[in-house]
């Protein structure tokens, strides 16, 4: 009894003190943000200082306008061919050079940030030496989100896929559909709650990426982190801790949000799909 | 006979375009991009640009491969310290993770069915935070005259601050932080599988609950250890942000090696050099990585 009991303890305090660990930190930003003092070593009193400043701030604000402008144009660009990618992968087991495909497109996965970040904006300079074009700046930051996001992307649509049931397609099929009514009636609705968790998750990935942006960046395009990175770099800076505070409300709303949406829509599949087996029982 | 109107019916019908659309992406995006790396790695700098590889100017391509980058990295010993310093750093953080994650998924998967929803979600809840930001906090409390020695001034346990950051100690801590959840979440949906029938036959038969876990559970998690580890090792190797941060001047990792060069040397062959070799670094892991994912997927 008592050894039971102790290792519930032991097992109790050992998760206690790794979840402390993971939110020590934000906590700390949350509550710092609402320090009056310039010193992150006194507390004061609280105000709302920093979020004064931040409202100020017009580069950084400029600089939150580009990574949402970003993130959100880059997460469309990913889950598309996200999406065909993990198709590609799954719906057609063999075909000339599959391998080749997947281990391309787990090649942003596993390499490190600075490698893509490098070898993208090599390929754009030596596409510019011949094109003339692209210039560096917004289209070429979007192209980095784009194919680190479409790695991820990839992988949350495939994990559905292969949970799906390609049953439902063949029915469809067999009911005279179209391949492209299949795909619209069909796999699309299936589809969607990962195709959301895909932008959602593409979409953190930007809005957070400081070292590609830094890379493939042309001058008067600074994103957010990369404005954050280089006043990190120099010392502690409040104003971050009010960003933070901010981005970490909106964050936790969103995934909170979001996951009543999943269990929701999961919910509703789950009864329709009973309501459609007592209807073919009748 | 293949009319050209069959071509073009075959080129736009569904199986060629939800292929070649992906396979046009990333390799544009991905594979040539990594040639073009081997490529300037083995020119030389020119002023503001590269030397050509392939010189047309005889009438004949003539192929010049400059190999200076990769000599310089090979007999400079700072470059080698770098590589063996950031791979040190990357074994480190793979065992603390593993020493701290390991148990953790343990008793998460052991935990009352209802919680585990919950308990995954606030591992992964972090992740959706940026990451940049959580960083900058350990700055915060890491400094001298930050929280962490603030707290412990005040309370009269020590009198001078301690020198937290700027080590290695601190470059752990970030890395830890940030990694650990890649090292929860693969031995979390292992062990949380793991058949409890085997453990408590074990217990039947008269094995020690102890002896059980080191015969039974940990080589069952085989699979989840691997992963985990790799996903933790392969991308700290070549982390550039938290050393930036946290690490100060004295923690060698070549992420920053690479940036630098780029940066501030502006010498674009020997940052791809020191990019080509880190990419031959990964790949060993890699390799074990994907055999233990294709091996899983077998079972």
């Amino acid at each position: 009894m008592s050894q039971a009991s102790n290792n519930k303890i032991f097992s109790n305090l050992w998760m206690i003190a790794v979840y402390i660990f993971l939110y020590l930190p934000i906590l700390t930003l949350v509550v710092y943000s609402f320090n009056d003092s310039k010193l992150i070593s006194t507390w004061t009193h609280a105000s709302l200082r920093w979020y004064e400043a931040l409202i100020k701030d017009d580069d950084l604000i400029s600089a939150v306008l580009l990574s949402l402008k970003i993130a959100g144009i880059s997460a469309l660009m990913s889950v598309f061919f996200g999406t065909f990618t993990a198709f590609a992968l799954n719906r057609y087991k063999r075909f000339k050079g599959r391998t080749l495909l997947s281990s391309m497109s787990s090649m942003p996965l596993v390499m490190p940030d600075v490698i893509v970040g490098l070898s993208l904006l090599l390929m754009i300079i030596s596409v510019q030496h011949w094109l003339g074009f692209p210039e560096k700046g917004l289209f070429t930051i979007l192209l980095g989100h784009a194919l680190l996001g479409t790695a991820y992307a990839a992988v949350v649509v495939t994990s559905r896929l292969r949970e799906m049931d390609s049953k439902l397609d063949e029915a469809a099929m067999d009911l005279g559909c179209k391949p492209w009514q299949v795909f619209y009636l069909v796999t699309l609705p299936l589809l969607l709650p990962a195709l959301v968790s895909a932008f959602l998750l593409t979409f953190t990935l930007s809005f957070d990426d400081v070292v590609l942006s830094s890379f493939l960046s042309g001058p008067g395009y600074s994103t957010m982190p990369m404005v954050i990175f280089s006043r990190a770099r120099l010392g502690l800076n409040p104003t971050i801790n009010a960003v933070a505070t901010v981005t970490i409300v909106v964050v936790t709303i969103a995934v909170i949000a979001s996951s009543f949406y999943t269990s929701h829509q999961a919910r509703k599949r789950k009864r329709e799909e009973a309501q459609a087996y007592s209807d073919s029982n009748k | 006979m293949a009319t050209k109107q069959s071509f073009f019916s075959r080129l736009f019908d569904g199986k060629h375009a939800v292929i070649g659309i992906p396979y046009l992406w990333f390799t544009l995006l991905a594979a040539i991009p990594i040639l073009i790396i081997l490529k300037i790695s083995l020119s030389e700098m020119q002023g503001t640009s590269v030397s050509n590889m392939i010189d047309w100017s005889n009438g004949w391509p003539k192929l010049t491969l400059n190999f200076s980058s990769y000599q310089f990295i090979f007999s400079d010993s700072l470059y080698l310290k770098t590589y063996i310093s950031s791979i040190k750093y990357a074994l480190l953080t793979t065992l603390i993770c593993l020493i701290i994650g390991y148990p953790f998924a343990y008793f998460m998967a052991r935990s009352p069915k209802h919680l585990q929803p919950m308990l995954l979600m606030l591992i992964m809840l972090p992740f959706w935070t940026s990451f940049l930001l959580r960083i900058y906090a350990w700055k915060t409390l890491l400094e001298n005259n930050g929280i962490i020695n603030n707290v412990l001034m005040s309370a009269g346990i020590i009198d001078t601050p301690i020198a937290m950051m700027n080590t290695p100690f601190s470059l752990m801590i970030g890395m830890v932080y940030s990694y650990l959840p890649f090292m929860i979440l693969p031995l979390y949906a292992n062990l949380s599988k793991l058949d409890m029938r085997y453990l408590e036959a074990a217990a039947d038969l008269g094995t020690s609950p102890f002896k059980a876990f080191w015969l039974i559970t940990v080589p069952l998690s085989k699979a989840g250890i691997i992963a985990g580890s790799m996903l933790v090792f392969i991308p700290t190797i070549g982390e550039y942000v938290i050393p930036e941060l946290l690490g100060g001047s004295s923690t060698l990792m070549i992420g920053r090696v690479l940036w630098n060069e780029f940066f501030s040397n502006n010498d674009w062959p020997m940052a791809s050099a020191v990019a080509v070799v880190m990419i031959l670094l990964i790949l060993v892991p890699m390799a074990i990585y994907n055999k233990s994912q294709a091996e899983a997927e077998v079972k």
